[in-house]
C-alpha cells in the first residue's frame, strides 16, 4: 500500500479522479447499473411498465422448456460453427495475399477493408436484392451456368447458409489484424526454410500459422462473441425470424421477448445465459489454444 | 506510521467528490424530466402530442391541431412525429415522463391498459357526454378493455377485396361481378392464374384450369400471374379464421387457435401451396415489391385479387393511375345471408398514465372526435369517420370512390378487430410460424395449430394469474379516477 500522501499528492489524486469522472459516471450509469439491474430483473417477472416481482429462478426454468429458445440457440450455434471458421479462413487467405509485394497493394488493401465500414443496414438491404428469389443477380448468374438458384431468403433450408455467406464479405477488421501479425513474422524464418527446401504450403503451415497464432486466437474469440450476438442482418433481411423461425437468432429472440412481448425479466435471463455461454466458449477456446498459441516473448 | 491523517483525509475527500458528481448527475436527470411539464404561468398549457404518422397523414393531423390551437387560447398542442411510437410510449411511461397524448393503434390498447400504462377515459367521457352510440360499434369496442374505455379513435380502417377489372376481362370474367362466396372466389382465382410451362418441347402459357391432371400433379410450371395469394400482403393472415366463423379466443380465459373454423381457414390457406406448389409461389412472390411502390403486385398486374384497406386507393392513384379496379366484401365461407366479414383497426389517441396534463389532453382528444375536425382529418388521410353521425357531403367529397363499401363493412356485425389480448404480439408470431409450417407442408394444420394452442394458453394462463392478483386493485384504481 502507498505511504503518506502529501498535500500535493492528494490534490493530484483528486484532480485525477475529477478528470476521469466522466468515464466513471458514464460507466456506472450506463454500464455497471444496467448490468446489475439486468441480473436482478432476470429473477423477476418484469414487463417494464409494472414494478418487477421477484419470482426466483422461474425465468431460467421456463427457458429450459421453451422450444423457441432452443431453436434460437440452435440457429445461432449453426451460424457460429460455419461462419467463424469460414470467416477466419477467408480473412487469413486475403491477408496473406495482401501481404505479398504486388503493384497497387494499398489499393487492394483499401478495397478489401471497405466493406467493413459500410453500415450494416445498408449492406443488408443490398443483400436482400442480391438474394431475391426472382429478380436476384445471384440467381441470374447461376441461371447463366445452367443452375436454378434456390429461394435464398424464402426457403427454410437456405436462409442460414445465406446469412453465413453474406457475413463473410465483411471480414476487413479481421484481415487488418492478420496483416499486422503477418508483418511481424521474421523474414529470416522463411529464408532458412526455403534453403531447407520447404514449399509454400509447408511454410504457411509450419511458419506463418504458428507465428501468427496469437492473432488467430484473438480473432477466434472475437468471432465467437460476434457470431453469438448476430442481430442486424437476420433482423433486417428476414424480418427477425425467417420462414418457420429458421433464422431466429438468439439476440433477436431476446429482443422480441424484451420489446415485443414485454417479457423483460425473461429477456434479462436470456442475456445472462448468453453471457455464460460466451464465457464458457471463450474459456474453452483459451484452454484448447494454450498449447498451440506461440507468444514470441515467452521464448 | 504517520500516514493516518492523510488516509483519513482521502477517505473523506473522495466520497465527497463522488457525492458532488452524483448530485450533478441527479440535477442533469431531473432537468430532462421536467421538460414535458412546461406549463407557462401566463400563457396556455402546452401539451405534448406524439404521433406515428409522417407525410400526408401527419399533415392532415397537423391541420386539425392548428385549428384546435387557433380555436382557443388555454391549451396549446405541440405535435411531434415519432417513429416506433409504441416503444417510446412504453419507455417514457416506465420512466415516469410520458407525453400528454399519444397516437397508437387499437392493438396497443389492451397491452398497455392491462399493465396500467394508460389513463382510463370513462369519467371524462361521462362528463363530455360521449357515449357508445356515437361510434361505429366495432370501432368503439376496439377502444375498450376490461370494462373501461382507454382510447378514442382517430382514423379507422376496414379491409375488403380489391380486384383488377382488366385482368377479369382478360380471363373472360365479368369485371363488375366480384365473387360472393369462397367457392366462387376460388374458381375465379384459378381462372385468373396464368402459368407458363413446356408442352412437347414448346413453351406455352395457359390458365390454371386448362392444366391437365398430370401437369397439376407435377407442378412444373412458372407462375406468370396469380388470381390470389393469401400471403399478399399477408398483414392479416393470422385471422383468416374470421372468414370461416372462427375466433382467436373465447373472450374470457381460453385461446381458441385450434377451433374447427380456424383449422378450416388454415386448410384453405395451405391449399394454395398444395395447388400451385410452394416453390412456384415463393419464386413468384419473391419478385413482389414494397406495398407503396410500383412493384406492388396488385398495382403491376401480377395478382388479380387482394385484401386491402382504403389506403390502397392512394397507392393506385400514385403508381397505377390508369388502373380499373373495384372493391367489395372479401367473400366468406359462412354462406349466403350471413353479414360480410372484415377486420377493423383504428389509429387511436390515448393519455399515458402519469401524463402531466390529462384534462387538457382530453380536451384535445374530444375536439378531434367532434364531427367537423374528425371529417377533416379523415378526408385528409382518405379514411372514413369512426362516428355514426356523418355529414352529407363526407362521402361525396371523399377521394376514394369506394369509401362507402368500407363504411358498410365496418358497420357489419361480423366486423372484427385484432383480438384484444395482452399476449397478442406473441400469439400473432406463433400463428405466423404455424402458417409457415402448413404452407411448406411440413406439418398438418391441426398439429401446427395445436402447438400454438398449447403454447399460447400457457402464456395466457400466466398473464391471467398475474391479472387475478392485481385485478381488485386495478379496477378500484381505474374506477376511482
Amino acid at each position: 500500500m502507498g505511504g503518506a500522501l502529501t498535500r500535493g499528492e492528494r490534490q493530484n489524486l483528486l484532480k485525477g479522479v475529477g478528470f476521469i469522472s466522466p468515464w466513471i459516471i458514464g460507466f456506472a450509469v450506463f454500464g455497471l447499473y444496467p448490468l446489475c439491474a439486468s441480473l436482478y430483473y432476470s429473477f423477476c417477472d418484469y414487463d417494464v411498465l409494472n414494478k418487477p416481482a421477484y419470482v426466483g429462478t422461474l425465468n431460467y426454468q421456463e427457458m429450459v422448456g421453451d422450444s423457441v429458445f432452443w431453436k434460437a440457440l440452435y440457429n445461432t450455434f449453426y451460424f457460429a460453427v460455419f461462419s467463424i471458421p469460414l470467416g477466419l479462413f477467408m480473412a487469413l487467405m486475403i491477408a496473406i495475399m495482401l501481404n505479398q509485394s504486388v503493384r497497387g497493394r494499398s489499393v487492394f488493401r483499401t478495397a478489401y477493408f471497405l466493406p467493413s465500414i459500410v453500415p450494416l443496414i445498408g449492406v443488408s438491404m443490398i443483400w436482400m436484392w442480391l438474394f431475391n428469389g426472382d429478380y436476384s443477380l445471384v440467381n441470374f448468374v447461376l441461371s447463366r451456368i445452367g443452375l436454378t438458384g434456390p429461394g435464398w431468403l424464402t426457403d427454410e433450408a437456405w436462409v442460414k447458409p445465406t446469412l453465413i455467406l453474406s457475413g463473410v464479405w465483411q471480414v476487413g477488421g479481421t484481415i487488418v489484424i492478420f496483416l499486422a501479425a503477418l508483418q511481424d513474422v521474421p523474414r529470416s524464418l522463411y529464408e532458412s526454410a526455403e534453403i531447407d527446401g520447404a514449399n509454400a504450403p509447408v511454410r504457411l503451415w509450419h511458419i506463418t500459422v504458428p507465428m501468427i497464432s496469437p492473432a488467430i486466437y484473438f480473432n477466434l474469440v472475437m468471432g465467437i462473441i460476434g457470431a453469438l450476438q448476430e442481430f442486424v442482418r437476420p433482423f433486417v433481411m428476414l424480418g427477425g425470424t425467417g420462414p418457420n423461425r429458421s433464422a431466429l437468432f438468439y439476440a433477436v429472440n431476446l429482443y422480441q421477448n424484451a420489446f415485443d412481448y414485454l417479457n423483460m425479466g425473461y429477456a434479462c435471463a436470456m442475456a445472462w445465459v448468453l453471457f455464460v455461454i460466451i464465457v464458457l466458449l471463450t474459456w474453452g477456446a483459451t484452454a484448447v489454444s494454450r498449447k498451440h498459441v506461440y507468444y514470441g516473448g515467452d521464448g | 506510521m504517520d500516514d493516518r491523517p492523510s488516509d483519513k483525509a482521502r477517505t473523506v475527500q473522495v466520497p465527497g467528490l463522488l457525492g458532488t458528481l452524483l448530485l450533478c448527475l441527479l440535477i442533469g436527470m431531473s432537468g430532462c424530466g421536467g421538460e414535458s411539464t412546461s406549463t407557462d404561468a401566463d400563457g396556455p398549457v402546452v401539451i405534448q402530442y406524439w404521433e406515428k404518422w409522417t407525410g400526408f397523414e401527419a399533415d392532415a393531423m397537423r391541420a386539425v391541431v392548428d385549428d384546435f390551437n387557433a380555436s382557443q387560447d388555454r391549451v396549446f398542442v405541440k405535435m411531434l412525429s415519432v417513429s416506433g411510437v409504441d416503444q417510446k410510449l412504453l419507455l417514457s411511461t416506465a420512466g415516469g415522463n410520458p407525453p400528454d397524448v399519444v397516437g397508437v393503434w387499437t392493438h396497443t390498447v389492451p397491452v398497455f391498459a392491462e399493465k396500467g400504462a394508460l389513463t382510463p377515459l370513462d369519467q371524462y367521457l361521462a362528463e363530455a357526454g360521449i357515449v357508445e352510440s356515437d361510434y361505429i360499434p366495432a370501432i368503439w369496442s376496439c377502444c375498450r378493455h376490461r370494462g373501461f374505455t382507454w382510447a378514442l379513435p382517430a382514423t379507422p380502417a376496414s379491409i375488403a377485396l380489391h380486384w383488377n377489372k382488366a385482368m377479369f376481362e382478360a380471363a373472360g370474367l365479368d369485371p363488375d361481378k366480384p365473387p360472393t362466396s369462397i367457392q366462387e372466389f376460388e374458381a375465379m382465382a384459378e381462372q385468373l392464374t396464368l402459368v407458363e410451362l413446356k408442352r412437347s418441347g414448346e413453351t406455352v402459357r395457359v390458365r390454371f384450369p386448362e392444366l391437365t391432371e398430370a401437369e397439376r400433379e407435377a407442378k412444373v410450371f412458372r407462375i406468370i400471374q396469380l388470381g390470389h395469394s393469401p400471403k399478399e400482403p399477408g398483414w392479416w393472415l393470422e385471422v383468416w379464421g374470421y372468414w370461416f366463423g372462427g375466433e382467436m379466443w373465447d373472450g374470457e380465459r381460453a385461446v381458441t387457435a385450434k377451433s374447427d373454423e380456424n383449422i378450416e381457414a388454415f386448410e384453405w390457406f395451405a391449399d394454395y401451396s398444395r395447388r400451385y406448389g410452394q416453390r412456384n409461389l415463393d419464386t413468384f412472390g419473391a419478385s413482389f415489391g414494397n406495398v407503396s411502390s410500383p412493384q406492388n403486385p396488385f398495382l403491376n398486374g401480377q395478382v388479380a385479387m387482394v385484401i386491402q384497406g382504403p389506403w390502397m386507393h392512394n397507392f393506385i392513384e400514385q403508381y397505377s393511375p390508369g388502373m380499373r379496379w373495384g372493391v367489395a366484401a372479401f367473400p366468406s365461407a359462412l354462406g349466403q345471408g350471413e353479414p360480410p366479414v372484415t377486420v377493423i383497426e383504428s389509429d387511436v389517441l390515448v393519455i399515458p398514465r402519469g401524463a402531466a396534463n390529462p384534462d387538457e389532453a382530453f380536451e384535445f382528444i374530444r375536439y378531434v372526435n367532434s364531427r367537423g375536425p374528425m371529417e377533416k382529418l379523415c378526408l385528409g388521410q382518405r379514411k372514413f369517420s369512426p362516428l355514426t353521425d356523418v355529414s352529407e357531403t363526407f362521402i361525396s367529397q371523399h377521394p376514394n370512390p369506394y369509401i362507402d363499401v368500407f363504411i358498410e363493412l365496418a358497420k357489419s356485425p361480423r366486423a372484427r378487430s385484432w383480438p384484444t389480448l395482452p399476449i397478442w404480439a406473441e400469439y400473432k408470431d406463433e400463428v405466423r410460424v404455424a402458417s409457415d409450417q402448413v404452407y411448406s407442408g411440413g406439418t398438418t394444420v391441426p398439429a401446427a395449430l395445436g402447438k400454438v394452442q398449447v403454447r399460447m394458453q400457457k402464456r395466457f394462463d400466466r398473464v391471467l394469474r398475474r391479472w387475478d392478483l392485481v385485478e381488485a386493485d386495478r379496477l378500484a384504481e381505474w374506477g376511482g379516477r
